[in-house]
């Protein structure tokens, strides 16, 4: 069962996504945060939840998958982020007409366009989309685990950060002068075509001693 | 998971003051994790004492150790002691519920001036909950006892006492602004000199500290009685602790030696030095809470698993990324090596400092490196010997912890206790009102008549 006979860049990105998360060959390049690996495997029998791995709205070549046919360790990457009981993540297609554009760099570089209503905060369009942005708080501005980076020139645009966001910013890892908090960015007409790319720790994981014994 | 308390959750539950409650948003993620069927929560089970680590290990591939900082920093002068001297890590204990502490009865109907020596947030968490209104505190998840005494407190003034300056303060933006923002609550303007000449040229962070600082409150009107302060002395390390004439085990003032900024050192810089001078004064207080940080400490075993204790540091000695590592089993004879198969994350891996973020960063990276151990097929717990894990994990052990009339609750139990504190919250008016006693929150899960030791 190896993704590695599978050429990524070929596939669509949602399934890209998943033949990297159902190789099971070692490679430190996947290791990602404990988060984005959850999505506990069932111990229903497989195909029995369908749902426990559900795939990011968009992808239809997802939906189509045979649950039958794959193995019961798929993860998705559907994070700890979005549990059933949390009251944020419910997002709304945007109305014909009025779809606002935006674009999310993740850790890998790899970019990704959401199209998204007014009103939509970046926290909630980010985790409904599975990507890894957390949201320890909830959205309530008192932490800084949603911290996005500014990279189109809409920052000048966005009302500026409160006193309440600013002072949880002093505290993001890795602040920049475009820092914002994701779930204080409100989508707008204004912010059409917005780029935020999510901040990675730099954590250059360094093996065992025994590793290479 | 195995955890001491009945309950779960930790500093997010004892130590996150009971007027942050979105701070404790991130019980939501925890839950999540918690629904996972591969996920077992053994709680009331103190792990060193109820069941030993040695007996633990044959049922395990792996063990983190998360067990945060449980003693606080001492001072180490005289008059530590005196009656009137509260740690402030038991006071936060207290008025969040840890069973502990229930008994520390802080008397802050004593007197009007308070002293918190340190200057990190638990100090400021401390003087916050000192000088708040009690009734802005009701709806909260405050314990009633701690709602009962802080309504008789008589504390007019609290003075957050630091050793160095403002820019070296520990203490975050956030809540010096919430400090600002207590009605009938007057801040002591600080020394300007403190600060550089423009202060816009400082970093971010401690220009935004500064700005509320500097700004301080507003005047209070001319008919305001009954009014509060509070104040920080920066450069000042106490000396000693007085007792009053009148009792000479009761704490009437403290002793301070000023200290000023190393020569070659920058004052405004975050590590600048300072040095003891001649001068000293002293500042009255029928109240002192010592808030200088906090410690880990060894739980029984450790050395039984090669696991070493940094008595210095408070901490379990790592290699950063959360494995543990021992200066004898390194791969040479004078390298130190991971302990196969064992982990810390949190304040017992790199100190008892950080916000949620900066704990949850920790964490993943501890989770990474087990993954990626694993994956690599470096050796685990029990696999130097021909053996390996037996793969029961708690199911190994649990027949011995219960057949010594430990109570052991799990995920199912806490729910239990959960929605009894909600609804007893709910006849409050509050959010919860948390169990304060481990018999209470046994009683909570619907143990019944039960007795820990017999």
């Amino acid at each position: 069962m190896a993704g590695a006979v599978l050429n990524k860049a070929s596939l669509p990105r949602a399934l890209q996504r998943a033949s990297v998360d159902m190789s099971t060959s070692v490679k430190a390049a996947r290791i990602r945060p404990f988060h984005c690996q959850s999505n506990w495997p069932s111990t229903a029998p497989v195909g029995v939840d369908a749902t426990r791995w559900s795939a990011p709205a968009q992808s239809h070549i997802w939906n189509n998958f045979q649950p039958a046919a794959m193995p019961a360790f798929v993860r998705s990457r559907r994070a700890f982020s979005t549990s059933p009981t949390s009251q944020h993540g419910h997002i709304d297609p945007p109305k014909p007409g009025e779809e606002r554009h935006v674009t999310f760099i993740d850790k890998e570089g790899l970019e990704h366009t959401f199209e998204v209503s007014d009103g939509d905060n970046l926290l909630d369009i980010a985790q409904d989309n599975d990507l890894e942005m957390e949201g320890a708080c909830g959205g309530s501005c008192a932490c800084s685990t949603c911290h996005v980076i500014v990279e189109s020139d809409h920052y000048d645009k966005m009302e500026e950060p409160d006193d309440d966001e600013n002072d949880m910013l002093d505290l993001a890892f890795g602040l920049t002068e475009t820092s914002r908090l994701g779930c204080q960015v409100k989508m707008s007409k204004e912010l059409d075509g917005l780029r935020v790319r999510l901040p990675s720790m730099t954590r250059n994981l360094q093996a065992s001693d025994f590793e290479s014994k | 998971m195995y955890e001491q308390l009945p309950v779960p959750y930790g500093l997010v539950r004892f130590g996150v003051a009971p007027d942050h409650p979105e701070v404790k948003n991130c019980i939501e993620k925890f839950e999540e994790v918690a629904s996972s069927p591969r996920f077992l929560y053994i709680g009331n089970v103190t792990v060193g004492r109820d069941v030993a680590l040695k007996s633990l290990k044959p049922h395990y591939d792996a063990m983190l150790f998360s067990y945060g900082a449980s003693e606080d920093r001492k001072l180490g002068i005289a008059g530590e002691d005196l009656k009137g001297v509260v740690s402030a890590r038991e006071f936060v204990g207290w008025y969040n519920g840890l069973p502990q502490f229930q008994a520390l009865e802080p008397a802050l109907e004593n007197g009007e001036e308070v002293v918190v020596i340190g200057q990190g947030n638990v100090a400021l968490d401390v003087a916050r909950i000192l000088l708040t209104p009690v009734d802005k505190l009701r709806h909260t998840d405050i314990t009633e006892q701690a709602l009962e005494t802080l309504s008789r407190s008589r504390v007019k003034s609290v003075r957050v006492v630091g050793r160095r300056g403002p820019l070296q303060a520990a203490f975050t933006v956030k809540e010096v602004r919430e400090l600002m923002h207590i009605d009938h609550v007057q801040f002591e303007p600080i020394n300007r000199s403190l600060y550089p000449p423009d202060i816009k040229k400082l970093p971010r962070v401690q220009k935004r500290i500064g700005e509320v600082m500097l700004k301080g409150t507003p005047p209070l009107s001319s008919h305001s009685t009954n009014s509060k302060s509070w104040a920080l002395d920066f450069l000042k390390a106490p000396e000693q602790m007085n007792a009053s004439s009148a009792n000479s085990r009761q704490l009437s003032s403290i002793d301070f030696t000023h200290q000023t900024f190393a020569p070659d050192t920058d004052p405004f810089s975050k590590t600048a030095k300072v040095l003891p001078t001649e001068e000293t004064s002293t500042l009255p207080a029928s109240i002192a809470f010592r808030s200088v940080g906090y410690k880990s400490t060894a739980i029984p075993g450790l050395s039984d698993l090669g696991v070493p204790f940094d008595e210095k540091l408070g901490i379990i000695p790592n290699d950063q990324y959360g494995r543990i590592i021992n200066p004898s089993t390194g791969p040479g004879s004078l390298t130190a090596g991971h302990v196969h198969g064992l982990y810390c994350a949190g304040w017992v891996k790199r100190g008892p400092t950080g916000v949620i973020a900066s704990t949850m960063d920790d964490a993943f990276t501890s989770a990474d490196v087990i993954i990626r151990d694993w994956e690599s097929e470096v050796p685990f717990l029990n696999s130097p010997e021909s053996d390996k894990s037996t793969g029961l994990g708690w199911y190994g052990v649990k027949d011995e912890v219960i057949a010594r009339g430990v109570r052991v609750l799990d995920w199912g139990d806490w729910l239990r206790v959960d929605e009894m504190e909600r609804l007893r919250g709910k006849n409050v008016g509050k959010e919860r009102e948390k169990f304060v006693e481990v018999e209470d929150m046994l009683e909570g899960a619907g143990f019944v008549n039960f007795s820990r030791r017999g």
